[in-house]
């Protein structure tokens, strides 16, 4: 059983990772991360870490993939143009590709983990699960848990200063002079604090 | 299942993602070729906690999580603003930094 769920899972991985990389429409590119991330959930499950496989369901496959697909809707699917600017580029990134894998299972080989052979060893009922990881996380990994909360605040803030311009720098000065100052106002000049960040 | 098979399936999908970041030009595709990476990391990193018994290997892929959906707000946030801007989104049309 647990082997069966494991290879189910293991090709939803693959087959998420490939689709991502091969296809067209960046919004089907957004579709097959989200199978992939399922796939890793429930490899996670298999090795008992309950609360990261809900973490990964919710954070990732929630609410990454719809700001993902906000995006994706918002910009449009361009088309990719098949111009190489490095010439053999299609021929060269799998190569280098199939050379990081063979670099990773050598590693993996040469390692001398004696436990990498085995299940690992028996755990306890609540290995793993929120109440387990929420102890951890709040007792002896406070420090990097606050850590964690300022880092997500300052990517709020700097998505807001990057996308939350109405205009650019150059187009902002000229729109809101001529929108809102009256000419006498242009002659004075307009502050270049104001422009940009003052209407964002 | 035995480890191994978790930690050679996860440097399958890191290789995965590294040729799709060499491969795509759209710098959205390059975003998601990023998560597939810190995913396989992830995975790797879930897999040697369970072969050891410990649990910090999972907090570890937590903060891996919190710091991947950093960067996804602020990639996407700078692709909004080079959208608004009218320049193309193409890795190699964007090669000079100053807009």
């Amino acid at each position: 059983m647990e082997q069966v769920l494991f290879f189910a899972a293991a090709i939803g991985a693959l087959g998420g990772a490939i689709g991502v990389v091969a296809m067209r429409n960046p919004f089907y590119g957004v579709l097959a991360l989200i199978v992939h991330l399922f796939s890793l959930a429930v490899l996670f499950l298999l090795l008992t870490s309950a609360f990261v496989a809900a973490a990964q369901v919710v954070v990732y496959a929630g609410a990454v993939m719809v700001l993902y697909v906000f995006v994706v809707a918002y910009v449009g699917s361009g088309t990719e143009s098949a111009w190489e600017p490095i010439p053999g580029q299609r021929f060269l990134a799998p190569l280098m590709g199939v050379a990081l894998f063979v670099e990773l299972s050598i590693a993996v080989i040469a390692s001398s983990l004696l436990a990498l052979g085995s299940r690992g060893p028996d755990v306890k009922a609540g290995f793993g699960d929120p109440a387990a990881i929420g102890n951890l996380l709040l007792e002896r990994f406070l420090i990097p848990f606050e850590a964690a909360s300022i880092l997500l605040l300052l990517a709020a803030v700097g998505a807001v200063v990057l996308a939350g311009q109405r205009h650019g720098p150059g187009e902002g000065l000229t729109g809101s002079s001529s929108e809102h100052s009256a000419p006498e106002a242009r002659s004075e000049g307009v502050p270049v604090g104001q422009s940009p960040g003052g209407s964002a | 299942m035995n480890i191994e098979w978790y930690v050679v399936l996860s440097s399958l999908l890191f290789a995965i993602g590294a040729m799709g970041i060499l491969i795509r030009r759209s710098p959205i595709v390059i975003l998601l070729c990023l998560e597939l990476m810190l995913n396989a990391g992830n995975l790797a990193l879930v897999a040697f906690s369970r072969m050891v018994g410990n649990q910090d290997g999972q907090i570890f892929a937590i903060v891996v999580m919190v710091v991947a959906a950093c960067e996804v707000v602020v990639g996407l946030g700078l692709i909004v603003a080079i959208f608004r801007r009218r320049l193309p989104l193409d890795i190699d049309e964007l090669r000079e930094l100053r807009g």
